[in-house]
């Protein structure tokens, strides 16, 4: 089937086969941020946004994503650069496997929920394993972030 | 990995009906773990752009498409207030954010999963499967079906006052449930409805068979009840719990149920 | 100090975090065949017959391989990652006719693309004859069914290893009269533990791509902890020379001992050599935990004496453990679990510790984060805790009785000196962490709730003492900045970034100064991998004395350049000085033109080489004390803060240092509470996804406190110790603790679910 996506503003046509997933489909048109982890839908490190919503691109069928706009980690790196060096400074990107996906959701978190509580953090980002931080060096680079982000509000 | 030969992007609910009817052919929802399966799909039905993602309230009635997503569900301030925040409790332990924007309301109710937390919270309320051919039926009555090629076009839940209790118990916050329990206390003719699931079995409502509640409800006819549940709700064994445990739950948390919806405030 | 003992970022983080490809499936050629592994559907079978006439007709299949392939008589091997001859038995071969366990490769599928090769794995026939399996590894030895009956079969070095008894490996340690010293006791606790084979869980599975190099030679790109392991690996399984192969690893997605084992690399390996085309192999979740390297099982019965005022006067400890169907790093990680928890205790007058490893017919089990000594000290650090009930003794208090002391020698841990020590330190720090004495041993929060505390220690070592070998080159380039070069592998650890620091300190430069490569067969100088916990200890001793020699050098050429001899110059980072009376005094050359010097007319090298070996393994030791809160009625348990302390010596980057022990602690928690192994009476493993197998989420963990007190280690560079290891230790007796407490009924087998929980309580109660 032919498909045309808006990946990361660009726009691709492709012609898939009806099982190709999203997640296979965004690798192969170069977006190598897209990391897969598991074959059931649990650890989160294929998060792409598909129309602004974080989703798993590996359950998603990329005939779905037809005439849709997908973003990768590789459309977003402005929007990341800043906050993922609150990440780098408490040293928990660790392996880096799991952090595209993560970083993804975090942004999703923020554009929903600029200044999310604790409890809101975890929830929200439950859907994204890590193996080698314990999540306390990502949770502290959060927290740092958010209060960087509201004392540059605060001086307008 | 499931395999698909076509795709279908349906146009009219008559067209999905159609091709649903071959056995090769299946409507797709959410497409959860659908890296996990063997199956040969010929042709997958795909439901988006009937218009069945919206979740619209009534004065009524919540009239939930079977496209609606989880995270639809969970973050819809109507439906939120209506359950008394059991809407978000029952669905925001499940796998995470991502997951949740793309499994959908249909699939997890047509599915009939034993582990539904959505079944289970829907099941507590007073809930009908609308269907494209079979017409509207109690969620109870489908809930119990066999599956078939029908489509579940939407769950409508009839707005009573209520007030609702949700519980599951996980061995890890996102895990699948080892059981579930949700409890709805409807202000008419001051009744309740217990649904538990995750037995691991489909989840199911307890009728109080035996009127323990004849003369009011009240601590000691609490306990009795939450015994009487714990005694004759089936449970079975899988790999998340034994079935003597699963009863001791059933008689724990219908009575948490109970107790918090009864007995909070005197 | 400049550059260690500094909190700065990984040299790596930014192209992590804005995933960059870096990793080994992101850099593969295009063009790489599929390879894909049919596997044994049996725990014990013998291949009847095996057609692949129908499979290979499949368009796209360049080739299938199957035992008939392989000379079954033909020498075999170990995939273990360790230093040659390794302890480990050699008892694999590429393709076995005799497979030993549900996942055992049957066959090797190579083809175009993922599809083609999918179907053809389907098509393979195989007939098997079923043979009776050894699944219970409590029946295993001297079983009637041997899971190596092979002649072929061969044990290189001395480790009581015997294939026709089902021994994987046995050993006898012992010090003093344990059986006078026990008899002597007020109170002997006789307790037996049982641990499962958990799961590593990286996030990247196991991976390999291969290509023919410009020489013909096979390059092997592998996330892989062991490079050069892996090189001999790949020959003895090719039987090829390893002058015809080179291997490297790009960025590691996590290892934590999974990838100190090459288990997915001979297989791409074998089919580029053949095919001497490109191939890769991406192992699934599913296969990354049903076929591959986890931690081994063990049962640990567990005879401790004391005093009635709680003094420990013996300990008695026989383990046996697991390691499935072949003997990867059985006989080595057996020895953890007495070497590294006996030695806390340091009033001990006598112990011993006798071992055996077993074959079985289920997954083979490898290296995970503390190898051993994890199961050891779950089991006698449980064990203490009982006796602290027993004795209605502080926990801590218990500890501060017995433990090991700097200065003091350690009999259980090869006769080596105590040289670096503040656990005493770590157990006030984290009594004080958590308010010990407010909390235990329990507090209620509601009427369904309640909070229980429990406290562990923990040791480990600093690389394997006169074994592993850490090596560095350092070289001087144009404007005065470095590269350096190693062969131990920064899986996401930090290391390339922490053994920069060490040499940055040394040649008094920024760390971002210094490049860092690694880890390369052909072009890296030889380190045994990044394992053991010997990273930071040895190697990053090898970069110390390494920069040493460096800076030796540009002082000589610096002086040469100066006109004056190299005793009177000096070296501040960026210039030479002369310091000498004289005219000369004061003058300078700068780095820089140092380093443009070095390229012309010069035959002072300023590339340098430096290899080391420790023989001594400096313990890192560690406290932990978890709060876990219990519902009461359903049995449901969550940590809801661990409170740790460690003592790693100097942490040369207190950033990395945290994240690690963060990391280690959260696996242990896991470890502790929902990481379950369980198998089907046939064989099959249940846990086989991340569906069913359930390490942590961020909703399942509180908060996690970690803070460093500090001993200094002289044989460490700037008295560093290890801290990989060490961390993931001390959450198993801890939280085990908290339980017991909560169902009024002790725990001795790991993990302990809700279910258990409440049945114990209800059990207990009744």
């Amino acid at each position: 089937m032919l498909i045309e996506i808006t990946l990361n503003g660009k726009t691709v046509k492709a012609e898939v086969a009806a099982d190709t997933t999203l997640y296979d489909f965004v690798r192969e048109h170069g977006c190598y941020s897209v990391k897969c982890g598991c074959e059931t839908s649990n650890c989160g490190l294929c998060t792409v946004f598909l129309e602004d919503k974080p989703v798993l691109s590996c359950s998603v069928l990329a005939v779905r994503a037809d005439h849709c706009r997908v973003t990768t980690l590789e459309g977003l790196q402005e929007e990341a650069g800043e906050f993922v060096t609150f990440i780098a400074d408490q040293g928990a990107e660790q392996c880096g496997f799991c952090n595209p996906g993560f970083v993804m959701n975090a942004l999703a978190l923020f554009r929903e929920n600029p200044y999310p509580k604790e409890e809101e953090i975890k929830e929200f980002l439950s859907g994204n394993l890590c193996r080698c931080s314990g999540y306390e060096g990502q949770l502290r680079g959060i927290l740092n972030f958010l209060e960087s982000m509201k004392q540059k509000e605060a001086e307008g | 990995m499931i395999t698909i030969q076509n795709y279908r992007k349906a146009e009219s609910l008559s067209e999905a009906y159609e091709l649903n009817q071959k056995k090769s052919n299946r409507i797709i929802g959410g497409m959860m773990w659908m890296r996990m399966g063997n199956a040969k799909i010929n042709t997958a039905i795909d439901l988006a752009g009937l218009g069945l993602d919206e979740l619209e309230e009534t004065d009524g009635e919540f009239r939930i498409g079977c496209m609606v997503t989880l995270r639809q569900l969970e973050t819809h301030q109507g439906f939120y207030a209506y359950t008394s925040g059991c809407a978000k409790e029952a669905l925001r332990h499940i796998v995470g954010v991502q997951f949740r924007n793309l499994a959908t309301v249909g699939g997890s109710i047509y599915g009939r999963y034993g582990f539904s937390d959505v079944l289970t919270l829907f099941l507590a309320l007073d809930s009908y499967a609308e269907l494209y051919k079979g017409g509207i039926v109690p969620l109870k009555d489908y809930a119990a079906r066999k599956y078939d090629r029908d489509i579940l076009v939407r769950i409508i839940v009839k707005k009573k006052p209520v007030t609702m209790f949700y519980e599951a118990i996980r061995i890890t916050e996102t895990d699948l449930p080892v059981l579930t329990c949700a409890v709805a206390r409807f202000a008419e003719n001051n009744s309740f409805l217990v649904s538990i699931g995750a037995r691991p079995g489909r989840a199911i409502l307890v009728e109080d068979k035996e009127n323990i509640f004849a003369e009011g409800v009240y601590e000691a006819s609490i306990q009795k009840f939450s015994e009487y549940a714990k005694a004759t709700v089936p449970t079975e064994s899988n790999m998340r719990g034994s079935a003597e445990y699963r009863s001791h739950l059933v008689g724990v948390v219908v009575k948490r149920a109970l107790m918090e919806l009864y007995m909070k405030d005197e | 100090m400049r550059a260690v003992n500094k909190a700065i970022r990984k040299k790596d983080a930014m192209e992590l975090l804005l995933g960059k490809p870096v990793y080994t499936e992101d850099i593969a050629p295009k063009d790489c065949l599929v390879v894909k592994l049919l596997r044994s559907p049996h725990a014990n079978a013998l291949i009847r017959e095996i057609k692949t006439d129908i499979a290979l007709k499949v368009p796209g299949i360049e080739a299938i391989y199957t035992y008939k392939d392989i000379d079954q008589n033909g020498k075999r091997f170990t995939c273990a990652g360790q230093t040659y001859p390794e302890p480990s038995p050699y008892d694999r071969l590429l393709l076995d006719r005799h497979v030993r366990f549900v996942g055992d490769p049957v066959a090797i599928v190579a083809g175009v693309d993922e599809h083609s090769v999918d179907k053809a794995v389907k098509l393979i026939k195989t007939e098997y004859e079923v043979l009776e399996p050894v699944l219970d590894f409590r029946t295993a030895k001297d079983n009637r069914v041997l899971v190596h009956p092979e002649e072929n079969w061969e044990a290189l070095c001395p480790v009581g290893a015997d294939n026709k008894r089902n021994l994987c490996a046995h050993d006898e340690s012992s010090d003093g009269d344990i059986d006078k010293v026990l008899a002597e006791c007020d109170i002997v606790l006789d307790r037996t533990y049982h641990t499962k084979a958990c799961q590593q869980s990286m996030m990247e599975t196991f991976r390999t791509f291969c290509t023919i190099d410009t020489y013909g030679r096979l390059h092997v790109v592998s996330s892989t902890q062991i490079v050069f392991h892996c090189r001999r690996i790949i020959s003895h399984a090719l039987g090829i020379s390893p002058s015809k192969i080179r291997v490297t690893k790009p960025r590691i997605g996590g290892g934590f001992g999974a990838k100190q084992t090459s288990v997915s690399e001979i297989y791409p390996a074998f089919v580029t050599w053949k095919t001497k085309k490109p191939s890769m192999i991406v192992f699934s979740r599913e296969e990354s935990l049903t076929a591959s390297s986890p931690r081994h099982e063990m049962q640990m019965h567990v005879r401790l004496g004391a005093t009635k005022d709680g003094i420990v006067k013996g300990i008695d400890l026989y383990t046996l453990s697991n390691t499935g169907a072949y003997g990867e790093h059985g006989p080595t990680t057996v020895g953890l679990t007495g070497h590294k928890s006996i030695p806390l205790y340091g009033k001990a007058e006598a112990f011993r510790f006798v071992s055996d490893v077993v074959y079985t017919n289920v997954m083979s089990a490898g290296a995970y984060r503390g190898y051993g000594a994890t199961q050891g000290l779950f089991a006698v650090e449980s064990a203490v805790n009982e006796l602290a009930d027993m004795l209605r003794m502080d926990p801590f208090e218990l500890r501060f009785k017995n433990i090991i002391k700097e200065g003091d020698v350690m009999p259980a841990y090869y006769g080596q000196v105590n040289t670096s020590c503040a656990l005493d330190r770590c157990l006030a720090k984290v009594k004080e962490m958590i308010r010990w004495n407010e909390k235990y041993p329990m507090r209620m929060v509601s009427k369904t709730k309640a909070r229980f505390v429990g406290m562990g220690m923990a040791m480990q070592g600093s690389g394997i003492s006169n074994v592993d070998v850490g090596s560095a080159t350092l070289k001087l380039n144009d404007e005065g900045v470095y590269t350096m070069n190693i062969g131990a592998a920064d899986m996401g650890t930090g290391c390339d970034t922490i053994l920069a620091q060490i040499a940055a300190e040394v040649l008094e430069c920024s760390t971002e100064d210094i490049s860092v490569f690694g880890a390369d067969t052909d072009s890296s100088p030889y380190d045994s991998g990044s394992y053991a916990s010997s990273t930071t200890y040895v190697t990053g001793k090898a970069v110390e004395q390494c920069a040493l020699e460096l800076r030796a050098r540009i002082e000589k050429l610096g002086a040469r350049l100066l006109g004056c001899g190299k005793e009177e110059v000096s070296f501040d980072g960026t210039q030479v000085i002369c310091e000498t009376e004289g005219e000369l005094r004061g003058k300078s050359v700068s780095l820089s033109d140092i380093a443009t010097a070095s390229m012309c007319g010069n035959d002072i090298s300023l590339t340098v080489t430096n290899t080391h070996t420790s023989p001594i393994s400096p313990p890192p030791f560690m406290v932990g004390a978890a709060e876990v809160e219990v519902d009461l009625e359903t049995g449901e348990s969550k940590v809801i803060e661990y409170d740790a302390c460690v003592d790693c010596g100097t942490p040369v980057n207190p950033n990395l240092a945290r994240i690690q022990a963060e990391g280690g602690i959260l696996q242990g928690i896991g470890m502790t509470l929902s990481e379950n192994i369980t198998y089907s009476k046939q064989g099959t493993l249940y846990e086989n996804s991340f569906l069913q197998y359930k390490i942590p989420s961020r909703m399942d963990i509180g908060h996690i406190n970690v803070e460093f007190e500090s001993s200094y280690e002289a044989a460490g560079p700037f008295g560093a110790k290890s801290i990989g290891e060490v961390v993931i230790n001390t959450p198993l007796p801890a939280i085990t603790d908290a339980l017991s407490h909560a169902a009024g009924k002790r725990f001795y087998e790991l993990p302990i679910t809700p279910e258990q929980i409440m049945m114990a309580k209800n059990s207990s109660e009744a």
